[in-house]
């Protein structure tokens, strides 16, 4: 009786345990997998235009013709979540280039499911404007990004679905589609490659009406910033016009404690130095 | 003289500053600007309103908390076949936590208005305006101190302006315009003499009221723009051009509103000098209104939308006492605009069309707008001031022969 029980003792630790362990360790990706589509999108969402209390960066674009001709927009971008992701944010922005904007700010108070305000300074007449802002899908500075690329985009906007589950080059990452409810924007779908370790976007390619691939997006450099993988080297495409706009993150930083007057019309007239540099 | 000494003093600092500031930027312009009549040839027989060549040059520099910036431009003009220096900007600046200075010849831009400007109070250059020079010369630099206080309830602006700078307007050898009194020629200008209690003094207080942008405004000065005080009404000999004293009580309210941004400005002009309305020649106290309405209509098009208004107080008294002959005011004046703005190209490319159009005087100005950036640091613009409607003394109506077309371009660096 007693040898019985050693010998249960051993079965257990010897059969029953490894299998528990092999079953447990079989349930983490399928916990991962048991993910929604929406809940990739919004860790996603989290991981690209939410980390962080806040965030600064010295922003080079450049904005290059089919034919290979560039023009240069150079901005320091601040950004401070207000709430849980998802939720308000605030945008300074400071231009150094081109000279025919430098000094020129853009401020923007981002809220969920409403139209953003946006303010402007134009410093050659010392005004500061608001600019109507109900397309979030128009162009920013001229480039290839619209407002939604460089501040997101509202998650209830679009339906979401897995459609697979595949490598990118060596990351891991789910396929995303994304297809607006309402005919708000120019395409008609998006499929987006996010990774399955830090749910940063690596690839997006938009669909127009006809299905055509016509727009693509590419997440090229990924560094860790204090703690939090940041895409720092980025690029949007257009396919039908052949332009497209390299975006890259000079410095980065987070968390750095940017006090809510920032986000004033004082300073966007007179910017404080330590903010924009 | 008085400014020159404070101006040359400015850019003796500025220089002083530049080898001990952290901070020191040069940049500026090379400008080309030329304005040519398409109705007749200007009344001096010259067949521009503008042409000038010009060299901006903007140095910056700042050691925390202090900041010193000057604008300066040297042109030629060839009109006149002269060069000229214009400081358009020397101030410094000093920055604490809630509250800062700017002392010196500084741009002020208050209000909503496009190119409608009720609380906005300060100097402009209307023969810019119409001679189809940069937008940015529509302003003239105040000498000015401005205080701004930042308490957590409000922010609040307060600027004393020490001296006097009235607006500019056409001038007569360029410009066909109405003249009330032809035939007395001789004409002195008598500017409010720079003493304390001659300073003017304007406060702006604002604050976010339930997501809008909500101003209130005040203004103790004079009027920019002279009346004409003969010397007899019946047989005049000279001409004094004055300013009248006004103070301006006025407030605006911005905002998200119909899928744009939604703007209201109202003022009311409290002309000291004419209280009862009864004086012709000084203007009567005035209510002033402006609704203006913006919206983007699709991708890099911008539909700017405004109604402006001027109510005249003391209507019978301004008819009673008017001189015969003279051109007699509405109780009413009515102006509307419409700007339409569209990108393309990247938005390197700009197509513009502004318009303005008065009801109550049927007169009207249209100004259309092609803008492209060659590069990131070449543009060029090609546009055209054409002005007519209504009757000769009218706003626009008197500009009728004044119609031009004009090229700006520049490299900026």
């Amino acid at each position: 009786m007693k040898e019985f029980k050693i010998q249960n003792l051993i079965f257990k630790i010897m059969v029953v345990f490894p299998i528990c362990s092999m079953l447990f360790a079989l349930c983490l990706p399928l916990s991962a997998d048991a993910l929604t589509a929406e809940e990739v999108v919004k860790k996603s969402q989290e991981a690209f235009f939410y980390q962080g209390k806040d965030f600064k960066a010295r922003v080079m674009m450049k904005l290059i013709s089919k034919s290979g001709q560039e023009r240069v927009r150079e901005l320091t971008m601040l950004r401070k979540n207000y709430g849980a992701s998802g939720g308000e944010q605030k945008y300074f922005m400071y231009f150094y280039q081109p000279a025919d904007v430098k000094d020129m700010t853009f401020m923007v108070y981002k809220y969920p499911a409403k139209d953003d305000d946006r303010w402007l300074f134009v410093p050659a007449i010392n005004m500061v404007r608001r600019i109507a802002a109900q397309d979030k899908s128009s162009s920013f500075v001229g480039s290839d990004f619209t407002y939604e690329d460089v501040s997101g985009r509202d998650i209830e906007d679009d339906t979401h679905e897995i459609v697979k589950e595949e490598k990118l080059g060596a990351n891991d990452c789910f396929v995303i589609k994304s297809a607006p409810k309402k005919a708000d924007v120019d395409y008609s779908y998006k499929l987006s490659w996010i990774d399955k370790g830090n749910f940063l976007p690596l690839k997006d390619e938009y669909y127009d009406k006809k299905g055509g691939l016509y727009r693509v997006f590419s997440g090229e450099e990924i560094k860790d910033v204090k703690g939090f993988p940041t895409v720092t080297k980025r690029t949007m495409k257009n396919l039908s016009s052949g332009h497209r706009t390299e975006v890259t993150y000079v410095k980065a930083d987070y968390n750095i404690n940017i006090e809510d007057n920032l986000f004033s019309e004082r300073f966007l007239k007179q910017p404080p130095r330590k903010w924009i540099e | 003289m008085i400014r020159l000494i404070l101006i040359l003093l400015l850019a003796t600092s500025i220089a002083y500053l530049s080898a001990y500031a952290e901070d020191v930027s040069l940049h500026g312009f090379l400008q080309g600007n030329y304005s040519v009549d398409t109705a007749k040839s200007n009344p001096n027989g010259k067949d521009f309103k503008w042409a000038e060549e010009r060299v901006q040059l903007k140095l910056d520099a700042s050691k925390e908390p202090f900041r010193l910036f000057l604008k300066t431009d040297i042109f030629y003009d060839h009109i006149d076949d002269a060069s000229h220096l214009d400081v358009r900007e020397g101030y410094a600046d000093y920055t604490s936590s809630i509250w800062d200075a700017r002392t010196g010849r500084q741009i002020i831009t208050w209000g909503f208005g496009d190119l409608i400007f009720i609380n906005d109070v300060f100097p402009k250059d209307y023969e810019a305006f119409f001679s189809g020079r940069p937008l940015e010369y529509l302003k003239i630099g105040s000498d000015a101190v401005k205080i701004g206080m930042y308490p957590s309830f409000a922010s609040a602006e307060l600027i004393i302006i020490p001296f006097f700078e009235p607006n500019n307007f056409p001038d007569h050898k360029r410009f066909f315009m109405f003249n009330p009194m032809p035939a007395v020629t001789e004409r002195e200008e008598e500017k409010p003499a720079t003493t304390f209690e001659n300073t003017e003094v304007a406060f702006r207080l604002y604050r976010d009221v339930a997501g809008m942008d909500a101003s209130l405004y005040f203004y103790r000065g004079f009027f920019r723009q002279p009346s004409m005080l003969p010397d007899s009404i019946t047989s005049p000999a000279k001409i004094d051009l004055v300013y009248p004293e006004l103070t301006v009580y006025g407030a605006s309210l911005q905002g998200r509103a119909l899928d744009g941004v939604l703007s209201l400005e109202a003022g009311y002009y409290d002309s000291r000098e004419d209280r009862d309305g009864t004086d012709p020649m000084v203007p009567n106290s005035q209510t002033r209104f402006l609704v203006g309405y913006q919206r983007q209509m699709w991708e890099d098009c911008t539909l700017g939308l405004q109604y402006y208004s001027e109510y005249m107080d003391d209507y019978s008294e301004y008819e009673e006492n008017l001189p015969s002959g003279f051109p007699q005011e509405k109780k009413l004046h009515q102006l509307a605009s419409v700007r339409l703005t569209q990108f393309l190209i990247h938005q390197t490319l700009r197509f513009s069309f502004f318009s303005f159009y008065s009801p109550s005087d049927d007169d009207y100005l249209l100004n259309p707008e092609v803008k492209y950036n060659f590069t990131d640091s070449v543009w060029a613009a090609v546009g055209a001031s054409v002005f007519g409607g209504g009757d000769e003394w009218d706003q626009f109506g008197s500009l009728d022969e004044n119609d031009n077309i004009y090229v700006q371009i520049r490299y900026e660096f």
